[in-house]
């Protein structure tokens, strides 16, 4: 050794080893200390803050969370990664495939958390995956043109099969006025126009005239008389059934609402509008609410982490002597059997890597829950590391509790980073 | 981003364009071969668009006037295009808090990024190149520090820096370094300790001073794993939001100042959207222009 050298090496080392001194092993000390101290660090208590941990509602639903997201998260990602690893090498544009997976790594979670906010809106008009749910549950049950109406004025009315309006047809013809109301101007089909104003002269002999429309307007307007500024409802589908109830007649509203049937003879009618017509939309499922907020927020994790985990599987996977899968298959193997029984098996040693990854991701999970999660919610999709974060600096700031979550979060921690750091030493021990 | 406990662990091989395409003849006739390859490339198309689709409905939505958000989905606008506006870039434009917290992120990452790259450098060159009694063990402690997570240290690191009087970007510097140091320094000394042994001989036999050489030698050979090391901390510092959240005063990065803004999502998705979009744009325009290195460098070179 050179004269000299002790001081050269502490030129070297002295930055990083003071700033890890200061900043992580002194300060990681403290907390273990802290932990057993008051909310403002004065007075000794002992465990106490390790009981009360585990009996605070907020807590006790952090650690549930952070559970599933253990169980679930490291679970999901890399089955997606492995899955579109081993998919894309079959394809000539894996690179681009690639890169548009892993490129949500590059955002910042909090703002993915804000990208899966908005995708998540319950409204199935507004959010993209209820709008995706639709599709398949509006073949079955679609929004009615009137979805939420009701009749304005008692001439008109429900029953069973939908609404009812009672009139007679005389000599000069029979009117049907339609008026309805509950119904937003935004929810009319943008065809619509001026209500018509049919109504003012008398239909004709054997003549049906009428009009559906929205009755109201900006002031209200009088109930059952169609007004200036009162737009008519299109598309809405008419039956007219004579006193013996069957049939006589059927037709769909007009832009302005109006509608009108010929050679109807004198007497009893009903017009009937069908209960289709106000069928409600389903609303949407609540990907955002207390109860699916930690499986929806998992969702976003995937999107967020799949590209990662394709990624270093992918890097594995290219590491495999391709001749080994290929004598497999020469062998008689189905592509699964090579997948199960080859591929999978080389491979266990960079999955072990990205799980345990990701397990330490799970734990130490925080913007997303920050940005995805409604504050209103946030108590429901608490996790600890988040929890830990809400004791010690929100509020009045319990620095006791705050640093004994740290410590538990650590201690769960720790095992899983230690098998990582032996694997460091693995491949030290390759170089 | 992903954590720094990870891309240590990847593998040695380039996975983006990673062929282990191999030769099939023999028992699966070529139709099948073919419906096969078709039907994966249909899934994978499938696949891509729908991870496309968040990023996208994103950009949409912060082209839309705040009245179509209330109302519609963002993928209207591929009907009705004459819905779109730049109103919302237009405002944020003018609005002094966002470029506040534009500049702000630069001025807590670039310094985040450069310390402990440069102090990992460093440490690393003298764990590799300088021989001294304990160097192996203070190697393994180093590195073992990735154990301790940072929420262990927020709390008294808060009233360390109250006690030295610092705050604010000062105190969000040297607390990213000091978490961004053990990681830092596992790459740096692996990829050095990789050097040619020769070129650092030749260079002291020369007489160059150790820091002539960690200077003129060093850095410019371990310039991938340096380059790759820094858009990965850069990209980290960036999207933080937790550091900031502890040490921010008023000098807040964008993060912070989406944050703030979710309280009233529905009504703040006018500033909100594109804000998220001008924060992604960074990392982004790094990640794709530094494609390379950030494969090759640091996934391959600090395991090989």
């Amino acid at each position: 050794m050179k004269r000299g050298t002790w001081w050269l090496l502490g030129l070297f080392l002295t930055p990083a080893l003071v700033v890890l001194a200061g900043l992580v092993v002194w300060p990681a000390i403290r907390t273990v200390f802290d932990s057993f101290y008051g909310p403002a660090g004065q007075e000794f208590v002992g465990l106490q803050n390790y009981r009360d941990m585990f009996r605070f509602d907020r807590m006790q639903t952090a650690i549930r969370n952070s559970f599933i997201w253990v169980i679930a998260f490291p679970t999901f990602v890399t089955i997606t990664g492995l899955i579109f690893a081993v998919l894309s090498e079959k394809v000539g544009w894996r690179t681009a495939f690639r890169l548009i997976l892993f490129m949500p790594a590059a955002i910042a979670i909090l703002s993915s958390g804000i990208i899966w906010r908005i995708m998540y809106e319950t409204n199935p008009d507004r959010g993209a995956v209820n709008a995706l749910v639709d599709i398949p549950v509006s073949l079955f049950t679609s929004e009615g043109d009137l979805a939420g109406a009701s009749p304005s004025t008692d001439i008109a009315s429900f029953d069973q099969d939908g609404l009812v309006v009672r009139f007679e047809v005389g000599d000069e013809g029979g009117t049907v006025a339609v008026g309805v109301i509950g119904i937003r101007e935004d929810e009319i089909p943008a065809s619509a126009v001026q209500a018509s104003t049919i109504l003012a002269e008398p239909p004709g002999s054997g003549v049906v005239a009428g009009v559906v429309w929205r009755d109201t307007r900006p002031g209200g307007g009088e109930r059952g008389v169609v007004e200036s500024g009162e737009l008519g409802i299109p598309d809405v589908r008419l039956r007219l059934l004579d006193a013996a109830g069957s049939e006589v007649g059927s037709t769909v509203s007009e832009a302005d609402g109006s509608f009108r049937l010929e050679g109807i003879s004198p007497g009893a009618y009903s017009a009937r509008i069908p209960s289709a017509e106000f069928r409600e939309s389903w609303g949407g499922i609540s990907w955002l609410g207390p109860e699916l907020i930690t499986l929806s927020a998992i969702v976003a994790g995937v999107w967020i982490w799949g590209g990662f985990a394709l990624l270093i599987i992918a890097s594995g996977l290219a590491a495999i002597p391709g001749e080994l899968q290929e004598a497999a298959r020469v062998d008689g193997a189905n592509e699964w059997q090579v997948f199960r029984r080859v591929t999978v098996p080389l491979l266990a040693p960079v999955l072990g890597v990205v799980f345990v990854t990701l397990t330490i991701n799970a734990l130490k999970m925080f913007d997303l829950i920050v940005g995805i999660a409604p504050g209103s919610v946030q108590d429901e999709a608490n996790v600890i590391a988040l929890e830990m974060w809400r004791t010690a600096f929100t509020g009045l700031g319990n620095r006791g509790l705050g640093s004994a979550i740290a410590v538990f979060l650590f201690v769960l921690i720790l095992p899983v980073m230690v098998f990582n750091i032996r694997r460091f030493r693995v491949q030290e021990g390759r170089r | 981003m992903t954590t720094p406990d990870t891309i240590a662990g990847a593998a040695s091989t380039d996975p983006m364009d990673a062929d282990p395409e191999t030769v099939r003849d023999g028992k699966t006739s070529r139709i099948s071969q073919w419906l096969s390859k078709s039907a994966v490339q249909i899934v994978l198309v499938i696949v891509a668009l729908f991870w496309l689709m968040p990023t996208i409905g994103l950009l949409i939505t912060s082209l839309r006037p705040l009245e179509e958000f209330a109302r519609t989905g963002w993928w209207t606008a591929v009907t009705t295009p004459s819905q779109l506006t730049i109103e919302n870039y237009a405002d944020l434009i003018g609005d002094a808090d966002l470029i506040d917290a534009v500049l702000n992120t630069f001025y807590i990452a670039i310094p985040s990024t450069v310390l402990p790259v440069f102090f990992a450098a460093m440490a690393g060159y003298a764990l590799a190149w300088i021989p001294f009694k304990g160097r192996d063990t203070m190697f393994l402690v180093l590195v073992g520090l990735l154990v301790v997570p940072l929420q262990m240290a927020l709390i008294p690191a808060f009233s360390v820096f109250r006690t030295f009087g610092l705050s604010g970007l000062p105190a969000i510097w040297l607390f990213h370094t000091a978490f961004g140091l053990p990681l830092a320094i596992f790459l740096m000394r692996n990829y050095f300790a990789g050097l040619p042994g020769s070129l650092i001989e030749a260079a002291r036999i020369d007489g160059a001073s150790e820091w002539m050489i960690f200077l003129r030698v060093i850095l410019p050979l371990g310039f991938p794993a340096l380059a790759s090391l820094m858009i990965f901390q850069f990209t980290w510092t960036w999207n933080d939001l937790l550091v900031a959240l502890v040490f921010a005063t008023d000098q807040q990065p964008i993060t912070l100042f989406l944050r703030d803004r979710l309280g009233e999502f529905s009504s703040g998705i006018g500033v909100i959207s594109p804000g998220v979009f001008i924060s992604a744009i960074v990392p982004l325009i790094i990640f794709f222009a530094f494609q390379r290195y950030f494969e090759a460098g640091l996934l391959g070179g600090s395991t090989k």
